[in-house]
């Protein structure tokens, strides 16, 4: 049970939705925009967070598109991960995705709330940050097209009154040859000792990484680190852990020391499906 | 669409519409309990992970627990009081797929789902399915069969079940 009181709003488009932000907030209400809610709604149960007004994005048009345009895959925000998975527009996002929580409650998480939410396993971005996708971000100056690269740091960076509409993705990355390997302690269904998510683009390999540090990431010190042919495999693949850009994490799932043991045996395995010797 | 923190909600569950006041706070969980008197649906964790809970919405499972009651608005739910004398219903018996029976409505749930979404289901996606809820009886491979009889039973040619 949620312990507070909050109002709800739903807006029927991208503009209605920012005005009413702003609205709110001129009142103090402190909104939060809203797609699935599943971690609004846990975190608000436990009280770890606040606030006095939601704006359901799921009615606006634009969040909920899901096609191909000029050799583009365009992907709304509230599209929800097993929605993703049936189609399989996007077979690395299907597998990388379907890591997320469990099945059920796929059927609620949205790709835009696993990429804009504060869990530190948010295995939906890998193949956007591979694919070096556009994000479409609404917000009071506007709509703007950017590089996930620019709004994606450890978090998705955007500004109050923000939200994100969309992803666009190059056609061109659709059919690459991907590896998505997720790595529990004991089961299925539980936050993963690492994922990891690649892809080789004219002969070079990426990679992304989440449940390894705090956050999802892709590192480009680690991929040269991987593309580095003159060294044999392991090598590459010691060098590439020796640049993590932060703590192997260190939480009831395993150690940091445990981490790093599956890290090096599951990258290796990931360059060697992908014909890395 | 603007709510203030209480209103009026129609909502249409198990085939009929029913009006209640809520809060926009409220989980379609405490709704279904409280102001319905649906209690087959269970709270367990309440946190998303146990899968107890589960009801249909517009056919596919959802967890109560972690929807707004708002959020039905516009949508078809179907609780365990929903199904009568389903083949799920009756494989759960004949294969003795429960035990304590906390966790049964929230797999038949699902599970009424899953065959009639994936009706030529694999082990895979049963599996996959089945991993959204918990039963710490540890009934699950009864409940497998009893998914897989379902299967058979709808695609005679199937013979999955043992």
């Amino acid at each position: 049970m949620i312990a507070f009181d909050f109002e709800y709003y739903k807006p029927t488009s991208i503009i209605e939705a920012v005005n009413v932000f702003q609205q709110l907030h001129l009142q103090g209400k402190e909104p939060i925009y809203y797609a699935g809610g599943t971690e609004i709604i846990t975190w608000a149960r436990r009280n770890d967070i606040s606030m006095k007004a939601v704006i359901d994005i799921k009615a606006i048009p634009e969040c909920n598109v899901l096609q191909f345009q000029n050799n583009t895959l365009v992907i709304g925000a509230v599209i929800t991960l097993t929605h993703l998975a049936e189609a399989n527009v996007f077979p690395l996002l299907s597998r990388a995705a379907g890591g997320a929580a469990d099945h059920t409650a796929r059927n609620k998480i949205t790709v835009g709330g696993n990429i804009s939410g504060r869990i530190i396993y948010r295995e939906a971005v890998l193949p956007f940050l591979l694919a070096n996708s556009q994000v479409v971000i609404a917000g009071p100056k506007g709509i703007k097209y950017v590089s996930i690269h620019h709004v994606f740091n450890k978090t998705l960076q955007v500004e109050k009154g923000e939200f994100l509409v969309q992803i666009i993705t190059d056609q061109s990355y659709i059919g690459l040859p991907y590896v998505v390997m997720r790595k529990t302690k004991i089961q299925k269904v539980e936050y993963p000792l690492t994922t990891i998510a690649a892809i080789k683009r004219m002969g070079r390999i990426r990679t992304a990484f989440s449940g390894v540090c705090s956050f999802p990431f892709r590192s480009p010190e680690m991929e040269e680190d991987l593309n580095d042919r003159s060294v044999p495999l392991e090598v590459r693949v010691n060098r590439a852990i020796s640049h993590v850009p932060a703590p192997l994490l260190n939480n009831v799932e395993g150690s940091a020391e445990y981490r790093k043991f599956v890290l090096t045996n599951t990258l290796t395995d990931t360059l060697e499906k992908l014909g890395e010797e | 669409m603007e709510r203030s923190q209480r209103f009026v909600l129609d909502i249409h569950v198990n085939g009929e519409v029913r009006s209640v006041t809520i809060r926009v706070a409220d989980t379609l969980l405490h709704i279904l309990r409280e102001q319905l008197g649906l209690t087959g649906a269970k709270p367990g964790c309440e946190n998303g992970d146990c899968g107890a809970c589960t009801v249909l919405v517009d056919g596919w499972p959802i967890k109560s627990c972690i929807m707004l009651a708002v959020e039905a608005t516009g949508h078809e739910i179907i609780t365990i009081e929903g199904l009568k004398d389903t083949p799920m219903q009756k494989a759960f018996l004949e294969k003795w797929a429960f035990q304590c029976g906390y966790c049964t409505p929230g797999f038949i749930m699902n599970c009424y789902a899953l065959v009639r979404i994936h009706p030529d289901a694999d082990d895979q996606v049963i599996q996959e399915w089945l991993g959204s809820n918990i039963c710490r009886c540890t009934g699950y491979e009864e409940i497998q069969e009893a998914v897989k009889s379902v299967l058979a039973a709808q695609h005679p040619s199937n013979t999955r079940t043992s």
